[in-house]
């Protein structure tokens, strides 16, 4: 049998609400249906593209593999939650002013992770930009002014500037996995990332393992 | 649209209260770390269970933390993105922290576990698929069919383990704990898996994994990974290679090699001892890449060419070494 619908409080966007919903409802079905919050998408509805992304607690995350029971007492921001009133969030503006969308499904996650990235670095490089948006598809494949649109959100650039800003180096893999980890890396970055592992790390730990990793788009 | 099924959703606070709904509920329940595993099955069908007991309010599977003997312990609901990020995971543990790096893409880093992952379903391209896809092939061996579209006549689902953690803790000799109501024990992460797609690991259904326990590692080990995917981000892999290689004084004392991606089992490489005493360099790294080759034949479970993912093995066994610092990269 499944369980009866219940009364699940959260905020999004700093309201408080409560859907009334089923154990098997997902957060985008709630915001979508029940809170007729249709800003995030429903792409794959299996976690393939990111258009359904939203902050859980600040933190980007998957609404259609989210239970919405799951949320109960959480802090939820979608993109309707990006624009403050009249004023819109400076990567909408951005986005906007680059041109940074073509059909546009895509648009609400690429702008929420984009959020998400520079809440917690207001200055991204160029590869920490693509890796805040590597779990975000464009089908119609307009990263090159997605990822310049987050350059002029943050300040470092005018529109139509992006590319000649930080070279556009289709060989540098994004941070995570040139190193495997977080940002940093064995190969040609910034230079103010500091490096996850020693790019040839000697033979003499003290106990635990050295070095790391590298995929496939590495070489 | 892809709608879940209808279940009942347990929280339970407290691991013996997890324990005791699965115990309870037999086949009936599946725990849920991160969900980002389970309920993308659930919405294809793949299962019929009615409910799913919720692990994220278990304070017993949280935390990261260093024993006195200088092991290292990683709770089961760790964030895949945590272990990115934790200073003690990236300078002890570098592989198991780049293989973190190289799962799915930000958002799925967040939200998977440690645990989910190590205990992840199996995949083959024939039935991670919606319900509707898979009855237009009247199903397989794994769910609602009696053949096997991969291996045509063949007894086995070899649907490919997919969890890029396993190859690197395999290789580390870590172990988990596995809890049920009736008492703990520990399993190495090698012996976890069994060549069944079905059901690939040995835990039972009424069984949690609490932690991951990576032994003190022996001064002077190194360790790397490498990943076959065919984007740099959200894809699973089609090749995961772990090695880890000791070699004091530059002479091979012992050397592993774990691959993931090909049938329901992890792949150690075996007869591997027969490196040790040789002088480590490039040439013994081919020839434990030609090894590799020679054990392992990637299936059509993956929507990569297998011939082609055969023939790159060698190629990322090599770049693993790099990536351990054991090799100049390149
Ligand atoms: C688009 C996409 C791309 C992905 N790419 C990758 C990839 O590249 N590499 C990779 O390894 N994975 C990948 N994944 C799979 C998944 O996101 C990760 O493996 C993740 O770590 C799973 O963790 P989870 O907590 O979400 O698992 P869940 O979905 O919660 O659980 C997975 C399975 O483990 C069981 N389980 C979970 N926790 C426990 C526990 N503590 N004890 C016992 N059983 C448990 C569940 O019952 C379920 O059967 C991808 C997923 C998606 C949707
Ligand atoms: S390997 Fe064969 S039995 Fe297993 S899931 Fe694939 S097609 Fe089905
Ligand atoms: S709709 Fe959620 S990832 Fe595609
Ligand atoms: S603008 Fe069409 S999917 Fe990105």
């Amino acid at each position: 049998m499944p369980g009866p619908r219940e009364v699940v409080p959260f905020t999004v966007n700093g309201d408080a609400v409560a859907p009334a919903v089923s154990p098997h409802t997902t957060l985008l079905e709630a915001l979508r249906e029940d809170l007729s919050l249709t800003g995030s998408k429903q792409g794959c509805d299996k976690g393939d593209c990111g258009a359904c992304t939203v902050l859980l607690d600040g933190v980007p995350v998957l609404a259609c593999l989210t239970l919405a029971v799951e949320v109960r007492g959480r802090r939820v921001t979608t993109i309707e939650g990006l624009a403050k009133g009249p004023k819109l969030d400076p990567i909408q503006e951005a986005f906007d002013a680059c041109g940074a969308l073509q059909c546009g499904f895509c648009q609400s996650g690429m702008m929420v992770s984009a959020r998400a990235l520079l809440d917690r670095n207001p200055r991204p490089s160029r590869r920490e930009i693509e890796e805040a948006l590597s779990g975000n598809l464009c089908r119609c494949t307009g990263y090159t002014k997605i990822l310049e649109a987050v350059q002029v959100a943050s300040g470092q650039c005018r529109p139509g500037e992006g590319a000649l800003l930080t070279g556009l180096d289709p060989g540098a893999p994004p941070p995570s996995l040139a190193s495997g980890g977080g940002e940093g890396s064995q190969g040609p970055g910034d230079p103010r990332e500091e490096p996850l592992f020693p790019a040839r790390a000697g033979g003499r730990g003290e106990g635990g393992t050295r070095a790391g990793g590298v995929a496939e788009s590495d070489r | 649209m892809l709608p879940l099924p209808p279940f009942t959703y347990h929280a339970p606070a407290t691991l013996p209260e997890a324990l005791s709904l699965l115990s309870e509920h037999g086949m009936d329940a599946l725990p849920m770390a991160g969900g980002t595993d389970l309920l993308v099955n659930l919405k294809h069908r793949l299962y019929d269970a009615r409910h799913v007991v919720g692990l994220r309010g278990l304070p017993e599977l949280r935390g990261i933390r260093e024993e006195p003997d200088g092991a290292v312990v990683l709770g089961a609901l760790t964030p895949i993105a945590e272990l990115t990020r934790n200073p003690l995971v990236r300078s002890r543990l570098p592989s198991l922290a780049a293989a973190a790096g190289a799962i799915a893409g930000p958002q799925l880093r967040e939200m998977g576990t440690l645990g989910g992952n190590l205990c992840l379903d199996t995949r083959c391209v024939y039935v991670n698929q919606s319900r509707f896809w898979r009855q237009a092939l009247g199903g397989c061996l794994k769910k609602d069919g009696t053949t096997c579209h991969v291996v045509p006549g063949g007894r086995n689902c070899v649907a490919a383990a997919s969890c890029d953690t396993a190859p690197v803790l395999a290789t580390l000799g870590a172990r988990v704990n596995l809890a049920s109501v009736a008492g703990e024990r520990e399993v190495t992460v090698a012996a976890l898996y069994v060549a069944d797609g079905i059901r690939n690991h040995v835990r039972r259904p009424d069984e949690l994994l609490v932690s991951v326990r990576v032994p003190p590692l022996p001064a002077g080990l190194v360790a790397g990974f490498a990943k076959l995917r065919m984007r740099e981000a959200i894809d699973f892999p089609a090749l995961s290679i772990a090695v880890a290689l000791l070699a004091p004084g530059g002479r091979v004392e012992r050397v592993a090699v774990t691959v993931g991606a090909l049938a329901a089992r992890p792949h150690a490489v075996a007869g591997l001892e027969r490196f040790r005493g040789r002088i480590w360099g490039r040439d013994v790294a081919d020839e434990i890449g030609a090894l590799t080759r020679r054990q392992c034949h990637p299936l059509a479970n993956i929507n990569v060419d297998p011939e082609w993912r055969r023939e790159v093995l060698a190629v990322h066994v090599r770049r693993a070494f790099a990536a351990a610092g054991a090799l100049p990269a390149g």
